[in-house]
């Protein structure tokens, strides 16, 4: 029984495989109300968990007195780090090797810690508890710059770790200092200054912010004590790791704890940690013998969950007087808060941010970067970003625009001379990353004609020239490159476990499938993009394979979605668990055709024999046969698992350019276009990729022109509500253009690279790249973010520009 | 706490449910009425997504109480299909990939389903200020003018019988 004849085309574009804009198969549950996230989760005899937390940035725990919270009928327990202790879950260790506290023990080390945790019927009674347990402290001072928390007299944040010299990444030198990590060439790096024609440095703040994805935290844990098994549903980026640390803290067998990341109302960074709720739920459902949901709201949210960035970055370029750079040196010092809770690769504490030699062929280089404890949340996390690789791009994208300006030059000419060329990947870095492919000139070209780059000059300069222009006009460019797809386990792993992922297929004996992942959704469309890259493969129709990922029980073990991770990796195994499974149904189909495997032809969705095209079988044919009867000697069954550990990093590159209109009157901007051409390789889903690129850009959107989390001198945070904390909403959100290349990775088993970080990556130095050409005439090489009306007023101010 | 008797329409099916006096609309419908399309993203009115629709207007139920909705009409994402057939903003939001992770949708979709009934042809700048309560950290909002823009088109088609 073969299927109707059709074209190979038409029977290609019914599978809806690779390059297809496939709608989305999410879509149908998240717009009738049915997606299953973590509150949405019931169980019988469900009680709820509230936070109460400390007021103040640093203190003594004097006194709790929990009796009021007690008394209050439908409270089941208040507990404090004294009742953790003898469980010894008073404290945990973090994914970056250093301890937390799951609820203050005797000391607060930043403003809304957790101190004691409440129990109750539901969660109204839960807050009114929380507002009934009595805390007295004794205020310590607060230490909230880094450099002062270097200071030889400074306060001593963390006593728990008192004389200890050494750290998870080496040797402590301070009371607050956590580690020293440096990269590169240092002996080479200085060379290369010694013998420079031209220099610039600068000293760049790139601000705390938050990722602040739209559902905040939370969990339901359920102990079931007569099975001795746990389930915990959590907005889990990486439910798999979560259920590993989850074992060797509570002592329950791993086979017995139950990950489920359900639907995730986005992530963005801030669902990869442990974070104490999660900890104190499980506690709790174990202690009490009945389901606990803990769901933080967005003051906690922004307030105790892990920020992004605050980096203080001093950068340098060397370079020759006509403008081709020969060295790069960047010293940072990265405020990690009370502790170091991000989460990064165990032998990379500072991320992947040594890429910032960026797009450059720039021969020596070396960077150090030292971490800090402050009286501040913990975090440090990659907000959209692959470990730091944000920062990185900011700066050499800062400095090469500087540099541009100290030497007169364009800065697109700037990049264009000193970009890697095509031909030298692929191209090892002088921080020691194998850049797997590039076409930078290409891409530059293809923006500069598309936006018409020397006509925005001209406009520009007339504009210059004009003393009663109402708007300063300016143009941002940037050509970065990331490293993504964390990572190989010989460099990457995450307490341990090496950075592979993974994917399990089963073809059903009917021809429709099943995959399993490793990794988990937050809203970038796996159940669509994967399936189209196994009916590609597989030559099955993308609707009839179902895709599940973020239940432990169920799914292969993955080190989860975040550092634009999923593609690179997950995607990987995808195609070669695919493939596995290709190799053994070409054999069925040969069996079937009765010849012999290598005269069949592969063509869409069938094994056809060569020469003869009324000869073929289809995967479903042969999915049957599989079942129905196997060739002698061969396993029934069609199906295979791939833990795909990947030989390199990938590197996807984009070239984005914004054009910028300051009222000079108010401050304001109107960001009258901006233009991101993205290279993720090859492209699953391009309707996909665009979303993810409109998300991305306007994320760094927010960073550039708004986006802070300050504190006052007591370590209050002035910043945690969505009333002071900038998300900017449809009005201010610009028009997005966007354009790409293809240039795939070699390496990468279908070539892609990875796309959803890349945006947020690259567009917020291309803002501050425009807003600073705005005032560049005036003599200005840099000015620090948020971009917002103020701040530039006052930069228009403080040079008489203001109308 | 003592409970107040209330008689709210939900969607169409009449409900009789003693509240407490402080009783949230937002928990009420998700814990009492089971209906979890509306999502609580910030409990201060600023995200948007747990908008309803409340006798004909948009409302952000976490900062609205149970109590007030006492002899009201209210309309829930779960509401707006209409006999499995989707309301032209649910097929908007599909068709122009006008959502991700999906958190925001139900309260864009219902604040999309009142703009488009004050508003039936919207320029993109009326629905970028008529949507402006509703937050989402996902899209960057492009798509979700499309998927309006197809509504608005949609639901002035000529009714086919
Ligand atoms: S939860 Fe109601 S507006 Fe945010
Ligand atoms: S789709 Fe995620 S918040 Fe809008």
């Amino acid at each position: 029984m073969n299927a109707p004849v059709q074209t190979a085309e038409a029977r290609e574009i019914a599978l809806a495989g690779m390059g297809a804009s496939r709608l989305r198969k999410e879509d149908a549950r998240f717009i009738q109300g049915k997606g299953n996230y973590v509150d949405d989760i019931k169980m019988a005899g469900m009680l709820h968990m509230d936070i109460v937390r400390s007021p103040i940035a640093h203190g003594r725990i004097v006194r709790i007195n929990k009796e009021a919270a007690l008394a209050i009928p439908g409270v089941h327990a208040v507990l404090t780090a004294d009742d953790l202790k003898p469980l010894k879950l008073h404290w945990m260790p973090t994914l970056a090797g250093d301890v937390a506290a799951v609820l203050a023990d005797e000391k607060v080390h930043f403003q809304m810690q957790e101190v004691a945790i409440v129990i109750a019927d539901d969660r109204y009674i839960a807050a009114d508890a929380v507002e009934a347990v009595e805390v007295e402290y004794e205020e310590l001072p607060v230490v909230l710059d880094p450099y002062a928390a270097l200071l030889p007299d400074a306060p001593v944040l963390r006593e728990d770790l008192a004389g200890k010299t050494e750290g998870a990444h080496g040797k402590r030198e301070h009371h607050n200092h956590i580690f020293t990590w440096d990269a590169g060439d240092k002996v080479a790096a200085d060379a290369a200054f010694d013998n420079a024609e031209v220099k610039v440095s600068q000293h760049l703040y790139y601000p705390r912010v938050h990722p602040c994805p739209l559902e905040t935290c939370g969990c339901v844990a359920s102990f079931d004590p007569v099975q001795g098994e746990l389930t915990t549903y959590i907005t889990s980026q990486a439910p798999h790791v979560v259920r590993t640390v989850v074992s060797m803290l509570s002592g329950i067998p791993e086979s017995k704890v139950r990950i489920v990341s359900p639907d995730i109302g986005g992530g963005f960074g801030n669902k990869v940690g442990i974070y104490p709720g999660y900890v104190c739920a499980i506690v709790s459902s174990i202690v009490l013998g009945r389901p606990v949901k803990w769901v933080e709201d967005r003051i906690e949210n922004i307030s105790s969950t892990a920020f992004a960035r605050d980096y203080h970055m001093d950068g340098e370029i060397a370079a020759t007087a006509d403008g081709k750079i020969t060295g790069l040196r960047v010293n940072v010092v990265a405020d990690h808060g009370a502790f170091d809770a991000c989460a990064d690769p165990t032998k990379f504490p500072a991320g992947l941010f040594h890429i910032c030699s960026g797009s450059y062929d720039i021969p020596a280089a070396y960077a150090s970067v030292k971490g800090v404890y402050t009286n501040k949340a913990p975090g440090g996390v990659a907000y959209r970003c692959s470990f730091r690789v944000t920062e990185a791009v900011y700066l050499v994208e800062r400095m090469v625009d500087i540099l541009a300006q100290k030497l007169g030059m364009d800065k697109a000419e700037i990049r264009e001379k000193n970009f890697i060329k095509k031909e030298q990947f692929p191209y090892t870095s002088a921080f020691g990353f194998e850049y797997d492919s590039g076409d930078y000139h290409t891409a530059l070209k293809k923006v500069l004609d598309a936006v018409d780059y020397p006509a925005l000059r001209a406009e520009q300069a007339t504009k210059r020239a004009d003393p009663n222009s109402p708007t300063l006009m300016g143009i941002g460019l940037v050509t970065f490159t990331e490293v993504v797809g964390a990572g190989p386990s010989k460099m990457c792993d995450i307490l341990g476990v090496g950075m592979f992922d993974s994917c399990e297929i089963r073809i059903h004996p009917t021809g429709s499938a099943i995959a399993r992942m490793g990794t988990i959704s937050t809203g970038q469309a796996h159940e669509t993009t994967y399936a189209q890259i196994i009916a590609t493969e597989l030559g099955i129709p993308s609707e009839v394979i179902q895709v599940e990922e973020g239940d432990t029980s169920t799914a292969p073990y993955g080190l989860g979605t975040y550092g634009s991770r999923s593609t690179p990796v997950a995607g990987a195994a995808i195609a070669m668990a695919s493939r596995k499974i290709h190799a053994k149904a070409k054999k069925i189909a040969a069996f079937m055709l009765e010849v012999n495997e290598n005269d069949l032809d592969w063509e869409v969705d069938r094994f056809k024999v060569k020469g003869d095209d009324s000869k073929f079988k289809t995967m479903t044919e042969v999915a049957w046969q599989a079942y129905h009867q196997a060739p002698p000697g061969m396993e029934p069954g069609l199906e295979a698992v791939h833990y795909y550990d990947p030989p390199n990093f990938t590197f996807p590159f984009g070239i984005y350019l914004c054009v910028v209109d300051i009222d000079r009157a108010t401050g304001e901007t109107k960001i009258r276009r901006f233009y991101a051409l993205d290279d993720c390789g090859t492209r699953i889903n391009p309707m996909i990729i665009e979303g993810q690129i409109h998300g991305g850009l306007t994320e760094g959107f927010a960073v550039a022109m708004g986006q802070q989390m300050p504190f006052d001198a007591q370590g209050n945070l002035l910043g945690n509500t969505l009333m002071d904390y900038f998300l900017p909403t449809f009005v201010e959100t610009p028009h997005w253009e966007t354009d790409h290349t293809v240039t795939p990775s070699p390496h990468h088993p279908i070539g892609a690279k990875g796309v959803a970080e890349s945006p947020h990556v690259g567009s917020i130095p291309t803002f501050t790249s425009a807003m600073v050409d705005a005032f560049a005439h005036l003599g200005m090489t840099h000015m620090d973010m948020p971009h917002n009306a103020f701040r530039v007023w006052k930069e228009l101010k403080a040079r008489g520009m203001n109308l | 706490m003592a409970k107040k008797l209330i008689n709210v329409s939900v969607n169409g099916k009449a409900e009789e449910k003693a509240v407490e006096p402080r009783t949230l609309l937002i928990h009420f419908l998700r814990e009492e009425l089971n209906l979890t399309g509306a999502h609580i993203g910030c409990e201060t009115s600023h995200c948007g997504a747990c908008t309803v629709d409340i006798d004909g207007q948009s409302v952000k139920s976490c900062t609205h109480l149970a109590v007030q909705c006492d002899g009201s009409e209210v309309l829930t994402v779960e509401g707006l299909a209409n006999k499995g057939v989707l309301h032209a903003v649910q097929e908007g939001f599909y068709k122009e990939h006008g959502l991700q992770c999906g958190f925001c949708t139900p309260g864009m979709l219902m604040r999309a389903y009142r703009f488009l009934q004050e508003n039936p042809n919207p320029s993109e700048e009326e629905i970028r200020h008529g949507m402006a309560g509703n937050l989402c950290r996902c899209t960057g909002y492009m798509n979700i003018v499309k998927a309006v823009q197809y509504a608005a088109k949609k639901l002035q088609e000529p009714v086919t019988a």
